[in-house]
Formats: structure tokens, sequence, C-alpha cells
């Protein structure tokens, strides 16, 4: 434990030495709030809630998460310290934890950045602030799924740009998995169950509940199994380039 | 003699390519190990089986007794390891690379911040400890590398070409540094230079194509060279017949080689049987019959042809 701090303290600090944080906070606000007011309708609605504003967090994670994930693993490989970090006394999964806690607190930090929106939401009506909390809760998971995915996809090259594409793509396919895009794809040949199975992979269906204000036990359940298992496979890769 | 870092059979293979081939060898406590070999001959491949980076396909080291394999965080707690190229997070400022480095080594506190001074001094990085590491000039960079690796003071130190692209002074540096810390570790040093290992180690090993073809120290691999111990004499062209004459009446002497005879002087080189010395009795044949000579010096067989004779002697017979 103490290990996975020491690591998550020192990626915290390169994304803030390296204006990586600047960067990413400011744009992320920029289009939270941009998505909210002008594409999300927020004042037109005339409702007194967030969901003009957590509605696209799923798409603006899609094109963010990706490129925080990237660098985790293979800038370490490119430039060689994987060797110097892996020969230190830490295990695998303490350096996996690490460097995914430092990411996902970052993205959570970039995510309370955004609380102007709620004070606005509360000035101008009497939003439900439950729902809210949830919302906050429910895209606070969401970040770390694609992070989980981000960073097990970043393990398996040096390439950074590769590194984005792919797991841009897989992150967008699990964002779609609830739609006809990719059922449409299985459902001529797939049995019935496994078509249920792939559409409950849905990040949107998930998500749509949580900002609703339902979350629920399965909710929960699938992000955080999801960051579990990426998570888990990451470690395999790890250990299986070291065999490799 | 304590055996501090021991490969059992070592093997690696990438696909089809055999990078380390049953390698076997010991460190004891004390010992600057010299791991010589051509570019690619499986020199990092080794060390990074022996510091944990690597899994083997075969065989076991241990460090202080302790498998790297079974136990990697204890045996990992016991190693200074400086990779090829000194890698370092470079956006990191050295003072705070070796103060992370030093954590994740298990210090805190005063105890943190007295080792990375310690090991601040001892590479001599005090005038960069606020720059990025980024930033520095390559010696420097491989100042904080060498830091990081002794930090901890470390039973074993394995470092993967520390002098590469250094200048002459750094060179002496880091060697110096080895030397002063040689004696109560087990140190592996890897390189390509030969006059490192005469500088620094107290025994080489040769490896060619994953195996190891030599081991031994510098003076045992130089006697390996048909030239070691010979004595090279340089004459007057008028006195050369008669000189050669009296170094092939010695009983010491195997032959006597003439060199082609250049503004008036020849080469003579008396190759004595078996190795053994033979400078005094030349020199007293020599004085004895008064022939007058320009140039004398015993020749101690150069280490670099000896590891050219043994990697390419190898390589023949591997093709064969």
């Amino acid at each position: 434990m103490r290990n996975v701090l020491i690591i998550a303290k020192r990626e915290l600090n390169a994304y803030f030495g390296t204006g990586l944080a600047y960067v990413f906070a400011v744009i992320f606000v920029a289009l939270t709030g941009a998505f909210a007011f002008f594409i999300g309708n927020f004042f037109e609605r005339g409702q007194a809630d967030l969901q003009a504003f957590f509605q696209y967090h799923p798409w603006l994670y899609l094109l963010l998460v990706p490129a925080v994930a990237m660098r985790l693993w293979a800038e370490e490989r490119k430039s060689g310290t994987i060797e110097l970090l892996m020969t230190l006394p830490v295990t695998t999964g303490e350096a996996i934890l690490g460097k995914f806690v430092a990411a996902w607190a970052f993205i959570g930090f970039a995510l309370l950045l955004t609380v102007p929106m709620w004070i606005t939401v509360n000035y101008l009506g009497e939003p439900d602030n439950g729902v809210i909390l949830t919302s906050y809760i429910g895209s606070f998971l969401m970040a770390g799924a694609f992070l989980a995915i981000g960073s097990c996809i970043s393990a398996l090259t040096k390439n950074q740009v590769i590194a984005f594409i792919v797991a841009a793509t897989l992150c967008f396919l699990l964002v779609m998995s609830g739609s006809d895009l990719v059922l449409n794809f299985f459902r001529g040949w797939a049995p019935r169950v496994l078509v249920d199975a792939i559409s409950s992979l849905s990040f949107l269906t998930h998500f749509d509940q949580i900002i609703r204000g339902v979350i629920s036990l399965s909710s929960l359940f699938f992000y955080l199994s999801l960051i579990a298992f990426f998570l888990f496979a990451n470690a395999i890769i790890i250990e299986q380039r070291k065999a490799a | 003699m304590q055996v501090l870092v021991e490969a059992d059979r070592l093997r690696k293979t990438f696909g089809h390519i055999v990078a380390v081939d049953e390698i076997s060898l010991k460190v004891a406590k004390g010992e600057v190990l010299g791991f010589l070999g051509p570019n690619g001959a499986g020199k990092s491949t080794t060390m990074k089986m022996l510091t944990g980076f690597l899994e083997p396909d075969a065989g076991t080291a241990r460090i202080c007794g302790i498998s790297v394999s079974e136990r990697p965080k204890e045996a990992k707690a016991l190693i200074g390891y400086l990779p090829e190229g000194a890698p370092a997070y470079g956006d990191m400022t050295a003072g705070a690379f070796l103060r992370f480095i030093a954590e994740i080594r298990g210090f805190d506190g005063s105890e943190k911040a007295k080792r990375v001074a310690a090991a601040v001094e001892r590479t001599g990085l005090e005038r960069v400890v606020e720059q990025p590491i980024e930033t520095l000039s390559k010696g420097f960079k491989r100042r904080v590398g060498l830091a990081q690796a002794i930090l901890h003071d470390p039973a074993v130190l394995i470092m993967d070409e520390p002098t590469d692209g250094l200048d002459p002074n750094q060179k002496h540096h880091v060697r110096s540094l080895i030397a002063e810390m040689a004696k109560d570790k087990a140190i592996i040093v890897s390189t390509h230079i030969l006059e490192e290992v005469e500088a620094v180690c107290t025994r080489a090993v040769v490896i060619d194509r994953g195996r190891i073809v030599a081991d031994g120290t510098a003076e045992e691999l130089q006697r390996r060279m048909p030239y070691h111990n010979a004595v090279a004499i340089k004459v007057d062209a008028a006195h050369v017949d008669a000189v050669a004459s009296a170094l092939g009446s010695l009983s010491g002497v195997q032959q006597v080689e003439r060199g082609a005879i250049q503004n008036g002087h020849a080469q003579l080189r008396a190759i004595p049987k078996g190795g053994s010395m033979i400078a005094p009795e030349v020199a007293a044949i020599l004085s004895e019959r008064s022939l007058p000579v320009a140039e004398l010096y015993v020749e101690r067989g150069r280490l670099d042809e000896v590891f050219r004779k043994i990697t390419s002697e190898e390589g023949l017979r591997h093709h064969a």
C-alpha cells in the first residue's frame, strides 16, 4: 500500500510538472460547459438539474481519458524507465495500482473543477442534489472504467498513438454496445443470450440510469468489475512481457 | 568467500534466437566482475534476468541466496541496478527523482534526506540537483543513474555499461567510484571496453552468443595470448643476426620472430616456451655478448586481442 501511494504521488507530480494537468483540466471544464450550454440546451430546457451537463460525459471521456491513459505504460516502455521501475522492490500490482490511482484521482480533480455548474443550478432553482451527487459518482466511476481499459491497452505497446486509438475504439464500442450499431453485428448469428449480454455491457445504459438518480447495485458492480477486470488484464500483460 | 550473486544455468530465448544459453556464474563479496562480450552477446539479457526484469526460460538467479523469481521483492531490495542507458524520469529534477527512489527503497524523513545527500555527494551531483533530468548532459544523467543504484548501499551492484559514452574524466570518476565500493559488495559491470576490465575488475567473464567462453582474471586472460611475456627488441640492422642467434641459444625461447627493417633498425621478438618470463635471461645474454639494443620491452598480450581471438574462434567453431 505504501508503495502504491509513493508511485501515485510521483505520477501526480508528473501530471502537474509537465503541464498535462492544466491542459486537461482547462479543456475538460471548457468542453463539459460548452456541451451543456450549447448542445444540451441547459437554459432552454428550463429545468433545475444537471442532466444536460452529465449527458455528454461519456463522449468527452471517450476522447480525453484514453489521452491520459495512453502514456501510463507506453511511455515507460519507450523511455526504458519500465526497467528501472520493475527492478525496484515493488510488485507489478503495486505499480499498476499506483499509476491507475494517480490518473483516476487526477480525473476526479478535473471533475471537481466543474462544481460551479452545480452552484449555478442551485442558484437558478432547486435541483435534486441527491441526483447530482449520484451523477458525479457515476461519472467518476465511468471515467475509472475508461481509464482501466486505457491503462491495459497502453501496456501492450510502446507507441502512445496506437495506445490512444485502440483504447478509444474499444471504449467507443463499449459505449455503443447497447445500440444497433454494435448489436446488429451480432444479431444475425449470435444466440439471444449473447446479444443481451453484450447489450448489458453498454456504458450508456448504466450511465443514463445513474444520471436519473438510480444508482443500482448492478451499475456499481458493472463499473467496478470492469475496472478490476482490465487492471487484472493489465497485470497479466506486464508479467507476460517479462517472460517473453 | 561469501557468494552474493549466483546464476544457475540461466537460459533465455526470444523466438528462435537463443539470447542466453545456460550461463552459470558466481560473484562473491569483494569481487568486481567484468562482463565482456561483443554487442548482442547476451550481456544485457543476463543482467536483466539477474535483476528480475526478465523471467528466465530456465535456470535460477539468486541474490544473497534469495531466488529472484520466487521472492522478487526481497531480492530486488538487495540489488542496485543501473540499466543500459541509465533511464530516469526526465521530467523530474535529479533531487526529486532520488527522493522517489529513496521512498520506494523504504527510507523516510531524515534517513531519506541523509541517503539522498550521500548519494548526491558520492556521484558529484550537487550542482544539478534542482535541474530536470532531461536537461542534463549525458555524463550527469549517467551519474543520476549511478546515484539511484547506490542510494540504499546495496549488497549487490549491477551496472550495464556504466561508462558508455562518457568522456575520459567521467570514465575515470565512475571507475574510481566502483573501486571505492568494491570492498564490501559484489559488483557486476558489463562493458565492451577492455581497458575498463584491466582498470577495475578483479575477474572477467567473456560471453559470446549467449555462452561463457572465458572466465578468469585479466592476467589469466592475457596468458591466453600467444605473445604473452614475449620480449620485443629493437636493434641496429647491423647486429640483427648476432642478436637473433643469441636469443635462439636461450633454452627458454621457443622461437625468434624477425620483423622488417625500418630506418636502419630491425624488430625482433623472442617468444617464450609456455609463456614464462624470459626477460632476465635475454638481458643477461645481450650484455654478456655486449650487443647494443635500442629498445627492449616485455609484451603482456593485449586484452582486446585476446578478446578478438576468443570470440572469433568461437564464431568459427560455431559455423563449422
